[in-house]
C-alpha cells in the first residue's frame, strides 16, 4: 500500500536518508526503530509531506503521491502524530476532534474517541489544547486525533516521548488494541520494547539507512550480534 | 428601526435586545428606544448627550443592553453612559458600537463609560465594536472605560472589535479597593490600513485586590496595533497581564507593558508574545486534511474566540 523508492534527504551535507527503499504491506503493524539521528522521525515526516526528498518517488496505494502536499495526503488516507503534540490557544480538545473527524460529530462521539486513548473524556473535552494540559494528556490526544481520521496509513512519531512511565503503560494497551482490531496500517517510532514486542515486523535504521526488516527475533539477533570492530578491541 | 439598522445590531449584539430587562437603544446621537424596570433605571442626561443607569443594591440578576447605532456619514457623536451598581447587585451589561458608514466622511463615536460599583458588586460588561458600509469615509472609534471598584466587588470586562473599524483609540482605566477582582480580555482584529491602540492603567490600591488583563489581537494586511499596559501595585496585591498577537503580512503589533510595584507584597506579572503563525500549527491542521487557508482561519478564530 505505499512504497517508498530511492529516497534520499541530505541537509547542511549530511546524508540523512540514504537511498531508502521500503514497501508497507496492509494491515500490518510496523515499528521504525534505531539509534538518535538514525533518520527515523525525517522518513516518517517524508511519507508525511512535511519534508520534501531531494530524490525518490513515494507510491500510496498505486498513485505518486511525492508532490502532494500534507492535506492532499491526509485526504488520501495518511495521519501523522507529532512527536511534540502542537498546543493551539482558543482550540479546545473536541474542536480539534471535530477538525479531525471532519465532520460536526456530537460530544458524546468526541468522548468515545477520548475513551480509547485512556482518557476521562468529559473532564478532558471542554479542555483548549494548550500547556495547562500535561505533557501524557497532549500526547493522548494528539494519537486520539490521528485515530479519529481512521486512516489507511498511521504515523506515530514517538509515542512514548516526552511521557511519563505511567501514561506510556496506558499508551501500550493503545497500541495493542489498534495492532489487534485495525484493518489498516500503522507505522509507529519507537525505541520501547514493549511497543517493538507488539510489531508484526520491525524496522531497523542506521545512518540513513534500513538495515533490518522483519521479525523481533531477527532484528534483534542483528543488533545484538557480536560487531568486528569489537572483537578486534577485545582481542589486541 | 428599519431593517438595515437591525442587521446593524445584530452584529453587535446576538439576540434581540429589547429581549432584555432593560435596554437604551441609541441612534445617530440620539436615544430611540428604551425600556426600565423597578430594579433598572435609565435616566438620560441632558441634551441627548448619554444616560445614567442605576441598578438597585441585591438585585439578584438582570441584563440591560445599550447599543448605539450610526449610519450617518460625518457624523461625531460624543455619549457619556455612567452606571451606579448598587451593594451586592448582580449585572450583565451588552454595550456595543456599530458604524455603517456608506458615504465620504469620517463617522465616528466616543463612548466615555463609567462604572461605579459599590461593595460586594458584580458585573459583566460586554463590548463589541463593528463597522460595515462602503464609503470611503473612516469609521472611527474611540471607547473610554472608567472602572472605580469598592471593596469586595468583581467585574468581568469582555470586549471585541473584529471588523471593519478603520482608527480606534481605547483608553481604560480602572482604581481597585480592597478585595476587588477585575478581569479584562479584549480581541482586536485589524485588516487593510486600519490603526488599533489599545491603552490599559490599572491603579491596585486596596489589599487583596487584583486583575488579570489578558488582550489578543490579529494584526494582518498594512494593519498597526498598539498595546499599552500601565499596572501599579500600591499594597498586598496581584496583576497579571498577558498580550498575544498574531502578525500576518505587513501586520506590525508594538507591545509596552509596564508593571509597578509600590509595595514588598505587590506580585505584578506581565507576558507578551507577538509573531506570526507558528509552522507547526499549520502543519498539525493540514495533517488532519484543512488547506492552508483554512488552517489559518481555523486557528485566528481560535485566537480570538
Amino acid at each position: 500500500m505505499l512504497e517508498l523508492k530511492d529516497i534520499c534527504f541530505e541537509r547542511q551535507g549530511k546524508k540523512i536518508l540514504d537511498h531508502i527503499n521500503l514497501v508497507l504491506e496492509e494491515s500490518k503493524f510496523y515499528v521504525i526503530t534505531g539509534p538518535n539521528g538514525s533518520g527515523k522521525s525525517t522518513l516518517a515526516k517524508i511519507i508525511m509531506g512535511i519534508e520534501k526528498p531531494d530524490t525518490g518517488k513515494i507510491i500510496f496505494n498505486g498513485e505518486d503521491i511525492t508532490e502532494k502536499t500534507i492535506d492532499e495526503r491526509a485526504k488520501l488516507g495518511i495521519g501523522f502524530a507529532f512527536q511534540q503534540p502542537v498546543q493551539f490557544k482558543g482550540i479546545t480538545v473536541y474542536d480539534l476532534l471535530k477538525l479531525a473527524t471532519s465532520k460536526e460529530i456530537s460530544k458524546h462521539e468526541a468522548c468515545d474517541i477520548l475513551s480509547k486513548v485512556g482518557l476521562c473524556a468529559l473532564e478532558y473535552v471542554d479542555r483548549e489544547v494548550n500547556k495547562s494540559l500535561s505533557g501524557g494528556e497532549l500526547k493522548r490526544i494528539e494519537i486520539a486525533s490521528v485515530m479519529a481520521r481512521k486512516p489507511y496509513l498511521a504515523i506515530f512519531d514517538e509515542p512514548e516521548a516526552g511521557i511519563d512511565l505511567w501514561s506510556f503503560q496506558n499508551l501500550t494497551e493503545v497500541f495493542k488494541e489498534i495492532q489487534a482490531t485495525s484493518s489498516k496500517t500503522t507505522l509507529v517510532i519507537s525505541h520501547q520494547e514493549r511497543i517493538l514486542n507488539i510489531a508484526d515486523e520491525i524496522i531497523l535504521m542506521n545512518s540513513g539507512t534500513i538495515q533490518k526488516i522483519g521479525q523481533k527475533e531477527e532484528v534483534f539477533d542483528h543488533i545484538f550480534k557480536p560487531k568486528k570492530c569489537c572483537k578486534e578491541v577485545s582481542t589486541r | 428601526m428599519n431593517k438595515e439598522d437591525k442587521e446593524l445590531l445584530s452584529e453587535i449584539i446576538e439576540d434581540d435586545p429589547t429581549k432584555a430587562d432593560s435596554y437604551n437603544i441609541r441612534k445617530n446621537g440620539k436615544g430611540i428606544d428604551r425600556k426600565v424596570n423597578p430594579n433598572i433605571d435609565i435616566v438620560p442626561k441632558e441634551e441627548n448627550s448619554g444616560i445614567d443607569v442605576y441598578v438597585k443594591e441585591d438585585t439578584l440578576f438582570g441584563t440591560v443592553n445599550i447599543p448605539v447605532i450610526i449610519t450617518e456619514s460625518g457624523l461625531k457623536d460624543v455619549v457619556y453612559n455612567d452606571f451606579h451598581i448598587g451593594k451586592n447587585a448582580n449585572i450583565i451589561i451588552v454595550a456595543g458600537c456599530g458604524i455603517t458608514n456608506n458615504g465620504h466622511k469620517d463617522a465616528r463615536h466616543d463612548g466615555i463609560h463609567r462604572f461605579y460599583l459599590e461593595e460586594g458588586a458584580r458585573v459583566k460588561y460586554i463590548e463589541r465594536h463593528c463597522g460595515l458600509g462602503v464609503g470611503d469615509g473612516k469609521k472611527v472609534l474611540n471607547p473610554v472605560t472608567e472602572i472605580y471598584m469598592k471593596k469586595g466587588s468583581y467585574m468581568v470586562m469582555d470586549t471585541t472589535q473584529i471588523k471593519g473599524v478603520d482608527d480606534t483609540n481605547r483608553v481604560t482605566k480602572a482604581a481597585l479597593d480592597s478585595d476587588a477582582t477585575l478581569v479584562i480580555t479584549e480581541k482586536i482584529l485589524t485588516s487593510n490600513d486600519q490603526v488599533a491602540k489599545t491603552e490599559f492603567e490599572v491603579e491596585l490600591n486596596g489589599e487583596n485586590a487584583s486583575t488579570h488583563v489578558t488582550s489578543r489581537s490579529v494584526a494582518t494586511d498594512d494593519s498597526y496595533q498598539e498595546f499599552i499596559s500601565n499596572i501599579t501595585g500600591n499594597t498586598k496585591c496581584y496583576a497579571h497581564v498577558e498580550c498575544d498577537a498574531i502578525i500576518k503580512g505587513n501586520g506590525k503589533v508594538k507591545a509596552i507593558p509596564e508593571i509597578y510595584a509600590k509595595n514588598i507584597d505587590a506580585n505584578l506579572i506581565h507576558e507578551a508574545a507577538i509573531g506570526k503563525i507558528a509552522g507547526e500549527q499549520l502543519m498539525k491542521l493540514m495533517s488532519l486534511g484543512l488547506s492552508e487557508k483554512e488552517a489559518e482561519e481555523v486557528i485566528i478564530n481560535g485566537f480570538l474566540k
